[in-house]
């Protein structure tokens, strides 16, 4: 008996207006033409309820650029999931906000000038501004969802401070996590372990003064880490995802790793998530070798990530290079040595 | 007091695991029965007096042993939050 999933992250497209070095999508980005249908996403929802989701995650891309967003919204709650909006609000309406339970909303710095250069969209924070009144006005939750690297971490107590001022409830400082486009990008975004342990410093400051204000979510990178990230709470346990095209996944970065991988145009998330060879393939710890296999940390890790020990070893059945058992380990210490320059390549379509 | 449920916070049926599950942004969990039984009595019109007498009626004990555990269980979801007082 499989365990079913928590959550879907449902990537809805991957149009975006803003254009972030470390966006988290496939450097193929899919087309809008090649989009599942909002009838196709009506029926996604429902069988993610039906297999045991209590949560799905609106995101993208930009999901409100889709021009039925408000119709995906409602899908989603007529299935009877908590609707978690993750946008970049430089275009958000009050109708996308109906079906919503709660709003993450990114900010790529805390002033106009580097906020324009990394998101590269001009007027975007004001307009993001505009889209934290709108969610707090409709008494909606609301996210700050700080993504943070070598470019953005001196300003990370203003945007803690920006949270505050524009009515969030929690703020998720996360450091990127290199996989796509931030792998591409690494050594414009890595930060040293000085700059990593003073934003940890400010977190944990920051945290205490403004208990039971505002909730801290930290992420930390884990290049500087000793034992890998519990990617996803393990592969194909508790997170399921649907790229813009249909492909079921169980984690949106996985579309990196050479595999074949279902799509709901041919099958259902239920007939994916319990039998496909994809999905069984890394979970739980049968499939791990040395150093993993016996490991006391296996079933607490699960091996750490999948992409990322693909990404960096081109072996996808290694020991996450996080991990300090990993023969690989230097690979991280290597990178953050060479890390330091300032010029990255924005997101686009190839 | 007079418990409801913060912005963005519920209380829903887990069909698939027979069990009930707070949702909250980005977070869940799941209260253990007592917990559960309280929770169900929150509508933001409820004060925690009225809270304890139905809990008092619903399993035929004593309002004044019922009492301590309610108001330590709001404390505990007010800390967590997952009710706002009001």
């Amino acid at each position: 008996m499989v365990e079913p999933p928590l959550a879907l992250l449902a990537e809805v497209t991957h149009r975006c207006p803003l254009r972030c070095p470390y966006c988290s999508n496939p450097v193929e980005l899919a087309r809008a033409s090649e989009e599942l249908s909002t009838d196709e996403w009506t029926r996604v929802f429902a069988e993610a309820a039906a297999l045991g989701c209590l949560q799905v995650h609106l995101s993208g891309g930009e999901p409100t650029a889709r021009r039925d967003f408000p119709q995906l919204a409602a899908a989603a709650r007529r299935a009877g999931l908590y609707v978690n909006l993750i946008t970049a609000g430089v275009a958000l309406v009050p109708a996308m906000l109906d079906d919503v339970d709660h709003v993450q909303l990114s900010v790529q710095d805390s002033e106009e000038a580097g906020a324009e250069r990394i998101g590269g969209m001009r007027g975007a924070q004001a307009r993001k501004r505009a889209a934290a009144a709108l969610v707090r006005g409709r008494g909606l939750p609301l996210t700050l969802n700080a993504v943070v690297h070598r470019q953005n971490l001196h300003h990370l107590p203003e945007l803690i401070a920006l949270a505050l001022e524009w009515g969030a409830s929690r703020i998720e400082v996360a450091h990127v996590q290199y996989y796509g486009w931030a792998l591409a990008n690494r050594a414009a975004l890595l930060p040293t372990r000085a700059m990593l342990d003073e934003a940890t410093r400010i977190v944990d400051a920051a945290r205490l003064a403004h208990a039971g204000r505002l909730a801290i979510d930290y992420v930390v990178p884990d290049y500087h880490a000793s034992r890998p990230k519990a990617c996803m709470g393990g592969w194909a346990r508790r997170f399921l995802a649907v790229s813009p095209t249909g492909r079921i996944l169980p984690c949106h970065a996985a579309e990196t790793l050479p595999m074949d991988f279902p799509n709901v145009r041919d099958t259902t998330l239920r007939a994916a998530w319990e039998g496909h060879p994809a999905f069984a393939r890394f979970r739980g710890t049968a499939w791990m070798p040395a150093p993993c296999a016996g490991c006391e940390h296996a079933e607490r890790d699960w091996g750490g990530c999948r992409c990322q020990a693909f990404a960096l070893t081109g072996d996808l059945h290694a020991t996450d290079p996080a991990c300090a058992l990993s023969a690989h380990h230097g690979l991280l210490a290597d990178a953050v040595a060479e890390a330091g320059t300032d010029g990255f390549r924005p997101r686009a379509f190839s | 007091m007079t418990p409801r449920f913060a912005p963005g916070v519920r209380l829903q049926e887990d069909k698939a695991r027979g069990r009930w599950v707070v949702l909250a942004p980005e977070r869940m969990f799941v209260p253990d029965e007592h917990a559960l039984a309280v929770l169900r009595l929150v509508d933001g019109a409820r004060d925690e007096a009225a809270i304890v007498a139905a809990l008092a009626a619903q399993f035929d004990a004593p309002a004044e042993v019922i009492a301590g555990d309610v108001r330590a269980m709001l404390a505990d979801l007010l800390s967590r939050g997952a009710l706002r007082d009001g």
